[in-house]
């Protein structure tokens, strides 16, 4: 699956995946996954957990090896990339207890000082400390202990640090994971601000389709190490192809249809010539419904046949 | 700017504000004076009683065994559980994330031991020099021996400690794969009473260690000639100390940055997460 974006400008590429497969012993954790990520893009891999999320984005963050596959992420393949493309990247890291006695001032401007000598013109690197920890709310917890700060504050310091070296492509992994719903609402605050006015490619993995709906321009369903879907939120939902339920009323009586094309269904209903069509109203499968319909099919295995069973046994 | 040396620049101030740190840690202080401390008092108590074949009093003849027992307990222990740490906790994983980080973290980790060791001898030797003056038999000499011993002694440890810490399954498991084997080199190294009382086939598997040659080094650095009658064949053996703690040294400086590269290759998110997972399990 090439994915809509295959037409986009080659230059602007920023990571490409093609046939990438993970075999652990004989269980095969990604199967041939292909996709495109282009400069500027915001994009969700979404999935649920064990769906090879955290493998595939370890792969293209060169921290993980791949058993076959071409890898080109900024230029270069992640797992023989040097020091200097680790530069050009950004990971957000989910600490809990690291430099518990460092403050998150002092552990910023230690950081960002691995990334002085390769600030250019166009990228002042490192960013400025102060300026991060504001732009991240950690302001009057800067020169706090790292070990005082709650949950959702160590995730904002964890995103501090993987901009501090003003990477042109950033990857979060399950970034709210075990934050509070107010400390999600915040975090998806700040990443949706970064990625409205910084030059920065974000790539993200969630299990919370809302999060991915909410954050990214383009989101990848991966399901038992498959790439099943991808395109916007919008676009997810036709390319799934659900059938929307148009229902009516006409003289008196009730009807539904499904449709794959409601617009169309519902044109000729109201052409037709009989004006007796009542209580019009057409349902299509909210992205939710779709998401888990989709991923229950791809991952079901055995407990697709049994439902099928119970199916029949209904019917 | 060469990236190399900067990295390293950007290390050494990592290991000095990781020792200030630790300075300033109440908790830290108390483990690293709790071990001079209790030596001291056991010395001081054991004061009068002389060594025999010398005219020497006990606490004389220890100190240097003891201060190179010390030594190697902060090197190997230090570096290895800080290490397994730092693994499970995302230190590394955050440093292999910057530029060269991994080579400023590690510059960072070597400054950091050192200026332990640093301080613990200082904790120990400082009050004992006043107590017993225990340190001016031999002078200048001695002082030169000294310095010597414990950087060579420095360069034949530390790297031990790096290594187990990269191997070793989890911090937990430092205390098997560190702590045991070396209470056992205190145990047959001349460090609590002469090894010449030992068997000798215990006394060729002790000078096959680093930690036998230091307590020797420093033993010849801060003892009348006399005391090398304790000694095995009755000298201070200088030339072996050195080639000895010189051939350990060379071993561990081209291992480590091989077991330590293909350690930090192997770090990720995903590690980091089943190491919190596992703490968690053990209710740490």
């Amino acid at each position: 699956m090439t994915g809509p974006t295959s037409s986009a400008r080659e230059n602007g590429r920023v990571i490409e995946a093609r046939d990438v497969r993970m075999r652990y012993g004989a269980n095969d954790v990604l199967h041939d996954v292909c996709f495109n990520v282009d400069q500027g893009e915001v994009v969700a891999l979404l999935g649920p957990n064990g769906a090879g999320k955290t493998t595939m984005i370890e792969i293209l963050e060169g921290l993980r090896g791949r058993s076959a596959g071409e890898v080109v992420v900024l230029g270069e393949d992640p797992a023989t990339a040097g020091e200097d493309w680790r530069a050009r990247t950004g990971v957000v890291l989910q600490s809990w207890r690291d430099h518990a006695r460092w403050t998150p001032r002092m552990l910023l401007a230690h950081i960002g000082r691995y990334y002085e000598p390769y600030s250019t013109r166009e990228r002042r690197r490192p960013r400025d400390a102060d300026k991060l920890l504001a732009a991240v709310g950690l302001e009057e917890k800067a020169d706090q202990k790292i070990r005082t700060l709650s949950g959702g504050q160590r995730r904002r310091l964890d995103v501090a640090i993987g901009l501090v070296g003003h990477p042109e492509l950033l990857f979060l992994d399950e970034p709210t994971a075990g934050l509070d719903p107010h400390g999600r609402r915040e975090f998806h605050d700040l990443v949706k601000a970064l990625s409205d006015r910084e030059d920065t490619t974000i790539l993200l993995t969630t299990h919370d389709l809302a999060e991915a709906e909410r954050l990214a321009g383009r989101i990848l369903v991966l399901a038992a190490g498959r790439i099943i879907a991808n395109g916007s939120a919008e676009e997810l939902a036709r390319q799934i192809g659900r059938e929307a339920q148009v229902r009516w009323r006409q003289d008196g009586v009730e009807h539904a249809r499904a449709t794959r094309d409601p617009t169309s269904f519902v044109r000729d209903l109201l052409t037709s010539g009989d004006d007796g069509v009542t209580d019009l109203e057409v349902r299509r499968p909210s992205l939710e419904e779709t998401y888990l319909a989709l991923v229950h099919e791809h991952e079901g295995g055995h407990e697709l046949k049994s439902d099928a069973l119970f199916e029949e046994a209904r019917t | 700017m060469n990236v190399m040396s900067h990295a390293v620049r950007i290390g050494l101030a990592r290991g000095w504000t990781d020792f200030s740190l630790s300075i300033r840690s109440v908790q830290d202080q108390i483990s690293t004076a709790i071990m001079p401390l209790v030596t001291i008092g056991y010395l001081y108590y054991q004061r009068d009683v002389p060594v025999e074949g010398t005219t020497l009093m006990l606490p004389a003849v220890a100190l240097p065994s003891i201060l190179a027992a010390l030594i190697v307990f902060g090197l190997v222990t230090g570096p290895a559980f800080q290490l397994a740490m730092d693994r499970e906790d995302g230190t590394l994983l955050r440093a292999k994330c910057a530029p060269h980080g991994t080579t400023g973290y590690v510059t960072g980790q070597i400054v950091l031991h050192a200026l332990n060791t640093v301080l613990v001898l200082v904790v120990i030797m400082v009050p004992s020099a006043i107590v017993f003056d225990a340190f001016g038999a031999r002078g200048a000499h001695g002082w030169l021996a000294f310095a010597w011993v414990v950087g060579l002694g420095l360069l034949a440890t530390m790297p031990i400690g790096i290594i187990l810490g990269s191997v070793v399954p989890n911090s937990r498991a430092t205390v098997t794969w560190a702590f045991l084997p070396l209470m056992a080199l205190v145990a047959i190294s001349g460090i609590l009473f002469p090894i010449t009382r030992l068997w000798e086939w215990v006394q060729v598997v002790a000078q096959m260690f680093p930690m036998y040659w230091l307590g020797l080094g420093l033993r010849s650095a801060f003892l009348p000639a006399e005391a090398a009658v304790l000694e095995i064949g009755g000298s201070w053996r200088p030339l072996e100390t050195a080639l000895v703690l010189g051939a350990w040294a060379a071993a561990g400086l081209s291992m480590a940055p091989r077991v330590l590269r293909r350690m930090a290759r192997r770090q990720s998110g995903a590690a980091v997460a089943q190491a919190r997972d596992e703490v968690a399990q053990w209710g740490q």
